[in-house]
């Protein structure tokens, strides 16, 4: 079968074979895949296939096969964070995004690998081993939505979800050549994803192009009040899929292309900025004078969240159990035993940062720095419509590279991290390559402006022939 | 008179309220009527920490928590947030609890009650909403036990702490102040304080300005007025015998009546308290003036309004508005029959015979108390055999009437009471002129004998006079 179906692809074959076939051929490829980007497929895609094929189930994304990140809660279905720790648990209940999904007719594939509770820019920290970036296995697919973002560039689903805390999303959808949407925060509901930093994270999908992308987000987006952070404001992401750019104003924070940008990123980040001038859109500079401190904010926010959110996972409810002489033995070896290094160094991190005496130096004034960067965005977003920049500021690099030292990792997330502390949508979109290994340019919206974005990142698409590249084929 | 306090006790005390008849716990739409349940049926992702699941608010839990603060007439703040407390525990599933650390819902009130020297005023700090964590249940004896049992059908349950200054003086006083509490959320009808676990007390106590020592998880009134004699007790010789109070945590072995530490030192935890990510702030002052609105009569009003409405004694009135339930009673009556007559039959008889047999007023209607008070107002029984009747119902049920007619209470009309006295004069010459030599005391004798003829059924004031009037001849 023709690999790299898009939405309306893969309703097509459905029409001409049927869904049970279209599912059938996906779970076929996945058995064969070397890249390792599954973490388990699903016994149940098979059946709702055919309850498609009956008519049973309807729906926008009826028989359509998606994948899903491994730390979005998927009734009857493993659900692991690539964590030991949760090993064998299986919720009994289904993500707002997935209940969702269900109802839309979707088929779901399986679960995706991951960094491990989403904690990397590699997917190198799963339990499961690295998935292999499909455009050169010798490198990552990013992180840490890494399974997700490889398995639609190797054609293995059409779309997939991930979340996104600090560029988990967008990072894996550059480094493997896909499109990758963070929503703005509140507009999907996280109920049933396993929290790293909830004050930072969305859910938000990955696909081969921009109309998948709000097709699915029509579906996921939305009011769920059972997340107290979700917002009720309803977005039509289709009709924003609209080939018109004219009078768009740019603004292109000089801080994104600071030190250490790889060349051939920025030339084809500059490349994409000039083809909207050509199509009717205008740029200019700006300056986003606080971004040199949200990394650092970013983190100190992440890990305190986590060092509380990962609090729960102590062998006594679900998962694996170390023994010990007594309850806090037996939790303690049961954490060092079962949570990976980079976990546990975040843990650490994060409770240190949390505690008396060290509050106010670290998640305090972490706190007062994200109000800095926020007010970087308002500004902006009062003179330009969307910014533009690097997703990434250097292309997937080698498997192993990064490892060692988790600095020079962290340093990677410089251009992704003050979305998540501003909490604006954004969205990385194909935009050539460096070396023959993708580029993403990232696209930044205002809250709750995901219509505009969609807009900016479906011209480009219909204009260049960038998102087209697949692995092996490079543009 | 103004009490001296002597030892220089201070008490101030931390009470978990749980909001236990709300329809759902504090944080999902579990059912919080699980008393009765068995293990673990009560819950769902969200009280059971499972990955993924997020809390959300309990709009009548806040509801009755600034109910409780303006109740204890506290200020309820702008915006309230809740934060985390984290700490390891099999009891707690997410590893840390919920709960509010510097915007508490309500603040700054007090509470008045009866002190050792008059009305003495307990300052109240804050009152916040929290979780409760689950319960452990130890394979037999703590010591012995093989494995420990956990059940969460309890986590989640709405609670609210409500914590005082340290204003209350001894162990008197600390329990006047947690009946007064009980007193108040009873009227706020905000929980059902007979169920178990529905209050449970923290108390810190100091003798003589120095460290306090905390006694934790104490269930009962009368626990924590044990507990806390015996701490004054504990550090007031500890000091004669020139140690020092530590400041620590002590548990209260109720069976032996002993405070026992428990070794952790204040300050040792570090909850790491921080803005719970997955609630919102959230703005409540607007919710406020629709609240007090709705906010019932209180004890203290009850009381007074009781005493100017009905004309009946103040010690009637504390007595009825002591236990909501008997106020509403009384008041059905007082509109039955004169309120001062009902006041002392609802306040001293009904409610001394219940109490003696440890039962609520539920055990009683209004409609029989009304038939008995009017049975003795038109003189058709005697005070006497009102109570009998009274008592009877109690014990053995039936109606007054079948009471009165059973055991033959109607009272005797006056010309036999008139015969019996002529008899008992005639059958008793020695103590009538006993009498009449000035021996008062041999009057009684004489009524006694007319009551026996009577078999009770005569008025003893009546045949009294009747006798006093004979014997005037």
């Amino acid at each position: 079968m023709t690999k790299w179906l898009s939405i309306s692809d893969v309703k097509e074959k459905i029409a001409a074979t049927s869904a049970e076939e279209v599912t059938a051929s996906y779970l076929e490829l996945i058995g064969k895949s070397s890249i390792n980007g599954y973490t388990c497929t699903s016994d149940g895609a098979l059946d709702t296939a055919k309850m498609v094929d009956k008519g049973e189930v309807a729906g926008p994304l009826a028989g359509v096969p998606i994948a899903i990140k491994d730390n979005i809660s998927t009734k009857g279905l493993a659900t692991t964070c690539s964590s030991k720790i949760l090993e064998g648990y299986v919720p009994p209940y289904d993500a707002h995004v997935i209940e969702r999904l269900k109802e839309a007719g979707a088929v779901i594939l399986g679960k995706t690998n991951m960094d491990e509770f989403a904690m990397g820019t590699s997917t190198e920290s799963s339990c499961y081993g690295v998935t292999l970036n499909p455009w050169d296995h010798e490198r990552v697919p990013g992180g840490s939505s890494g399974g997700s973002a490889a398995v639609v560039a190797a054609g293995e689903a059409p779309i997939s979800l991930g979340s996104d805390t600090g560029g988990s999303v967008r990072c894996p959808a550059a480094f493997c050549g896909v499109v990758g949407l963070k929503p703005t925060y509140g507009a999907v509901s996280r109920y049933g994803l396993i929290s790293y930093a909830n004050s930072l994270e969305q859910i938000g999908p990955m696909a081969t192009c921009v109309g998948d992308i709000a097709a699915v987000m029509d579906v996921i987006g939305g009011y769920d009040a059972r997340d107290s952070t979700s917002i009720d404001k309803k977005i039509d992401h289709q009709a924003a899929l609209v080939d018109d750019v004219k009078g768009l104003k740019i603004g292109v924070p000089d801080e994104y292309f600071g030190e250490g940008v790889d060349s051939g990123t920025e030339k084809a980040v500059w490349d994409a900025i000039n083809k909207y001038e050509e199509m009717g859109a205008s740029w200019e500079n700006v300056s986003m004078p606080n971004t040199k401190y949200a990394l650092a904010a970013y983190y100190t926010i992440a890990m305190s969240e986590a060092s509380s959110n990962l609090a729960r996972f102590d062998g006594t409810r679900y998962g694996p159990r170390n023994d010990g002489e007594n309850w806090h033995v037996m939790a303690s070896r049961t954490r060092a035993e079962n949570f990976g290094k980079e976990v546990q160094r975040r843990i650490l991190l994060g409770t240190y940062a949390l505690s008396a005496g060290y509050q106010d130096k670290y998640y305090l004034k972490a706190l007062q720095v994200r109000t800095l960067v926020k007010q970087d965005f308002e500004r902006a977003f009062a003179n330009f419509d969307v910014l533009m920049a690097p997703t990434m500021p250097l292309p997937a690099f080698k498997i192993g590279e990064k490892v060692e030292d988790p600095l020079s990792q962290y340093l990677t997330d410089v251009n992704t991290v003050p979305m998540n502390l501003a909490g604006v949508p954004c969205i990385s979109v194909p935009c050539g390559s460096s070396d023959g290994l993708p580029v993403g340019l990232q696209i930044i919206g205002n809250h709750f402006d995901e219509a505009t974005l969609i807009r900016a990142a479906y011209s480009f698409e219909k204009n260049t022939d960038h998102n087209k590249a697949r692995p092996g084929e490079v543009a | 008179m103004v009490y001296e306090n002597p030892d220089g006790v201070m008490v101030g005390l931390e009470v978990h309220v749980q909001l236990n008849n709300l329809n759902t716990k504090m944080f999902c739409g579990c059912s919080t009527q699980y008393h009765d349940a068995e293990p673990n049926t009560h819950v769902c992702p969200v009280c059971m920490g499972l990955p993924g699941a997020l809390p959300v608010i309990n709009k009548r839990a806040v509801e009755s928590a600034i109910k409780i603060g303006m109740a204890l007439n506290c200020e309820v703040v702008e915006q309230t947030q809740f934060h985390r407390k984290n700490y390891y525990y099999p009891d707690l599933p997410k590893g840390f609890q919920t709960t509010q650390y510097d915007f508490p819902i309500v603040g700054n009130g007090k509470v008045v009650i009866e002190g050792e020297d008059g009305e003495h005023v307990v300052r109240i700090t804050r009152a916040h909403m929290e979780e409760d964590p689950g319960k452990l249940i130890h394979m037999g004896s703590i010591e012995k036990s093989k494995g420990t049992l956990i059940d969460y059908n309890r986590s989640g349950m709405a609670l609210i702490e409500i914590v005082s200054e340290p204003d209350m003086r001894s162990p008197k006083e600390a329990r006047r102040y947690l009946d007064k509490l009980r007193n108040i959320l009873d009227y706020l009808d905000v929980f059902n304080g007979d169920l178990e676990g529905s209050m449970r007390v923290d108390a810190n106590v100091s003798v003589m300005g120095g460290q306090r020592a905390e006694v934790k998880n104490i269930s009962s009134h009368k626990g924590a007025e044990r507990a806390i004699l015996y701490e004054i007790m504990r550090q007031k010789n500890l000091l004669r015998r020139g140690g020092e109070v530590v400041m620590e945590t002590r548990h209260f072995d109720e069976a032996r009546g002993v405070t026992i530490s428990m070794r952790t030192k204040e300050g040792e935890h570090d909850y790491r308290y921080f803005p719970e990510p997955d609630l919102v702030p959230m703005r409540v002052s607007d919710w406020a003036p629709a609240i007090r609105e709705e906010l019932p009569e209180l004890p203290d009003a009850k009381r007074a309004r009781l005493i100017s409405e009905y004309d009946i004694t103040e010690m009637h009135a504390k007595a009825l508005t002591s236990d909501i339930r008997v106020a509403d009673f009384y008041e059905v009556v007082a509109a039955a029959i004169d309120p001062r007559v009902a006041g002392t039959w609802v306040a001293d008889v009904l409610k001394g015979e219940l109490n003696y047999r440890d039962l609520s007023v539920d055990s009683f209607t209004t409609d029989d108390i009304i038939e008995i008070i009017k049975l003795v107002g038109e003189d058709k029984v005697t005070e006497q055999s009102a109570v009998d009747v009274i008592r009877t119902i109690l014990d053995n049920g039936g109606t007054p009437m079948e009471v009165v007619t059973e055991k033959g209470l109607l009272k005797v009309k006056g010309d036999v009471v008139t015969e019996a006295v002529s008899e008992t004069i005639a059958e008793n010459e020695a103590a009538v002129q006993d009498y009449l030599g000035g021996a008062e005391k041999s009057l009684n004798f004489l009524v006694g004998q007319v009551m026996k003829k009577t078999k009770g059924r005569a008025d003893a004031r009546q045949a009294r006079e009747l006798l006093v009037e004979a014997l005037k001849d």
